[in-house]
């Protein structure tokens, strides 16, 4: 066999007959998360600053030691539709980072502070050094991630969210990942190295839970003060900051867009208002000459 | 029909000098201003002028995403996302590009539609017919290719399953595979001639439509009663203001469908896997092409044979233009057939049927009678397969000649009075103010 047919073959069972996902599907996974409601549904939803502030320093404390989110610059997150955060707070936090830089004028690469204007530094210099550290498996970068999971809605429902605008697949997918870490069912033995989600695709997931960095064995927060604006620090809400800081990083431009969206349909609705009185006045002078009525 | 003759009269001296040697004002008077269109036209007839306004913000979008967009297997991806955050409006200019190409199809496949219901393929209209499935075909090849650009998982694991097509051909099959990629496998030569050609083809689409427009201009619009214009006075309004005003009312409702997707759900008609950048190493669960191509892959799939698979899906589209000559009625509008009418709206859902079937896994139940399945997707696809066939190869000739059609109205004007009781068509009712 050549490679190309070799490469048909694979892509055309994978892509038509779902041959290889299927089975591991069937075996038992992957159930389909359960609604959240966000503050960022529906035409005039924005996002909560102080559940981004939180999700950040979740993200910062508990997930930024493996996944990178590289598409983000230090500085968006102080500008608008964001966090929230000051620009002297930004400057400070950059700080903390170091990016590499360079050639310097004796033609040597060097370290220095990151600035705002730098995009965070990836957590591994590349996806071999990430494989090394990570049993194998690289920790995918969370800049887009909360647009890159879904699950099937499954017809007739995904026609209706067309009206409803549902869109938050990938945000409840990540909540109930970030939930969804069991003990595995009686008789199903789980390889070293993987861990049971109740909700990931499969069921056996590389990463472990994330969570523990936060909760005890008990489900109570090492911290309870983790939070520093009051908010309770329950499992829930940690998933739920998280994945809506994630929404965050993949859509910075959610709350212009939809702004800029309520603009234009008001504008259109008024235009095509106009318009159809318009064409009704200009097609009523059929009924004056009316060809048809002399004929 | 003839065309009718200018009615341009140049007003100033410069207007006199500039006809006398370049009757370019002439032409845009007597296309869009006295342009005779009948009289009787419904809404689905605005759908030309709202492709050609799809056409147009296609290709002013693309412009600007193509100022900061990188063609380059390491920095495609990234530069889309550059697009999506650091360049202004650059979330605009791409949801804007990626939903239009949707609603471009949104609006052609009404179009063709429309023309298959009043038998708008008909004589003297089969060139103009011809020329539309030109444009259809280009349109497909410059979605697809677009589609690869922001180099994502489904990018490419699409163009590799698309090209991949083209080695079923026997014997030199696989030597046009190598040379579509530009090497042994997708990578960076394919993606520069796959944006190359994307930049390219819209403009190719253009001077078709030109044609297009052309043809149709030259043999008249067709129209609901599909009699053709014979009183040009009593049949026909002036194009401006008449169709300028419906077709701009048109657009605007059009606008406001186009936006809801644009701002409020821009990524409910793409994939999400495209937001996970391309890995040759990776297989994507369940690759599935775009929304507008999923009946033809349904056709694709149905046909167990890789190559009579690819020959299946292109003659689905070919048989197109043979539709002139494969429907024998003489009656040109599906409002006076009664029993095409049926078989016209059993096709839509056949088609509709087709993508459903073409995006799902070819091994789920459509049927199960006691916990056995009758029919999987691949059964449920061949059927639908044989059937659209079938509707262009057997049913269309042979209604023709058995069908009994209704009474024609004698003229558009008579069918107009026929339909409202009055001298006008629905719609246009007097105002109290004039």
């Amino acid at each position: 066999m050549t490679i190309v047919s070799r490469l048909f073959a694979a892509a055309l069972v994978a892509g038509s007959s779902m041959a290889l996902a299927a089975p591991a599907l069937a075996a038992g996974g992957g159930e389909k998360p359960p609604r959240q409601s966000w503050s960022f549904y529906g035409p005039f939803g924005t996002f909560d600053k102080a559940q981004l502030q939180r999700g950040f320093k979740v993200y910062r404390e508990v997930c930024s030691a493996c996944h990178g989110i590289e598409k983000v610059s230090f500085r968006n997150l102080s500008e608008p539709g964001g966090p929230g955060f000051s620009e002297a707070q930004v400057k400070a936090l950059a700080a903390e980072y170091k990016v590499k830089d360079g050639p310097n004028e004796q033609g040597e690469m060097f370290e220095r502070p990151a600035r705002p204007s730098d995009r965070f530094p990836k957590p591994f210099p590349n996806p071999e050094a990430a494989k090394a550290a990570n049993n194998g498996a690289v920790p995918p970068d969370f800049s887009v991630i909360a647009k890159a999971r879904s699950y099937e809605r499954g017809f007739p429902i995904y026609v209706f969210d067309i009206f409803t605008q549902y869109q938050q697949q990938g945000v409840d997918y990540i909540t109930a990942l970030l939930l969804g870490y069991e003990e595995p069912p009686a008789g199903v033995k789980v390889e070293d190295g993987l861990h049971w989600n109740r909700y990931f695709p499969g069921n056996k997931i590389a990463m472990g839970n994330p969570l523990v960095a936060v909760f005890d064995d008990a489900g109570k927060p090492n911290d309870p003060n983790f939070y520093t604006d009051g908010t309770p620090v329950t499992k829930q809400q940690v998933a739920k900051d998280l994945s809506a800081f994630l929404m965050w990083t993949a859509e910075p431009k959610l709350e212009e867009r939809k702004r800029t969206g309520v603009k234009v349909m008001l504008w259109l609705i008024l235009l095509a208002g106009l318009l159809f009185m318009l064409k009704k006045r200009i097609w009523s002078r059929l009924d004056e000459d009316a060809p048809a009525k002399a004929h | 029909m003839g065309e009718h003759h200018s009615t341009y009269v140049p007003k100033t001296g410069i207007e006199r000098w500039v006809d006398a040697r370049l009757p370019i004002v002439r032409l845009m008077h007597d296309s869009a201003v006295s342009y005779p269109v009948p009289r009787n036209l419904n809404y689905f007839w605005t759908f030309g002028g709202i492709l050609m306004m799809m056409l147009v913000s296609q290709i002013i979008t693309g412009i600007v995403l193509v100022m900061h967009y990188t063609p380059h297997v390491d920095y495609a991806f990234q530069s889309v996302e550059h697009i999506m955050r650091d360049v202004n409006y650059g979330w605009l200019m791409r949801y804007a590009h990626a939903n239009g190409a949707s609603m471009f199809f949104v609006a052609v496949y009404i179009h063709i539609f429309r023309g298959m219901y009043y038998g708008s393929y008909k004589a003297p209209r089969e060139l103009l017919w011809i020329l539309g499935v030109v444009i259809f075909l280009l349109m497909m090849a410059t979605a697809f290719m677009g589609y690869v650009l922001p180099w994502g998982q489904m990018s490419f694991w699409g163009a590799t399953v698309i090209t991949n097509l083209f080695s079923a051909i026997p014997v030199v099959g696989e030597s046009i595979v190598t040379w579509l990629w530009g090497g042994y496998s997708v990578d960076n030569p394919t993606l520069n001639r796959f944006f190359s050609l994307h930049y390219l083809l819209p403009f190719m689409i253009f001077g078709v439509v030109i044609l297009h427009v052309w043809a149709l201009h030259h043999v008249g619009q067709n129209n609901p009663s599909g009699v053709e214009v014979k009183n040009y006075a009593k049949d026909t309004v002036p194009f401006t203001p008449f169709a300028t005003v419906k077709d701009l009312f048109a657009m605007v409702c059009f606008l406001m469908v186009f936006a809801w997707f644009v701002f409020f759900h821009p990524n409910f008609l793409g994939h999400a896997d495209n937001y996970i950048p391309a890995d040759p190493l990776k297989t994507p669960a369940h690759i599935v092409p775009e929304w507008y191509f999923l009946p033809f892959y349904g056709i694709l799939r149905a046909v167990p044979d890789k190559l009579g698979g690819v020959l299946a899906m292109f003659a689905s589209i070919a048989l197109l233009a043979f539709l002139p000559w494969l429907d024998t009625s003489k009656v040109k509008s599906g409002a006076y057939r009664p029993a095409f009418k049926i078989f016209f709206w059993v096709f839509v859902v056949v088609c509709l049927f087709l993508g459903y079937a073409g995006s799902q896994p070819t091994d789920k139940a459509v049927l199960t009678l006691g916990g056995r399945v009758v029919l999987d997707m691949v059964g449920f696809g061949q059927i639908l397969t044989v059937y659209y066939f079938a509707h262009f190869l057997v049913i269309l000739p042979l209604l023709g000649l058995f069908e009994k059609p209704l009474a024609l109205p004698a003229s558009i004007a008579d069918s107009v009075l026929a339909s409202t009781g009055h001298g006008h068509p629905v719609g246009a009712h007097a105002s109290p103010e004039k």
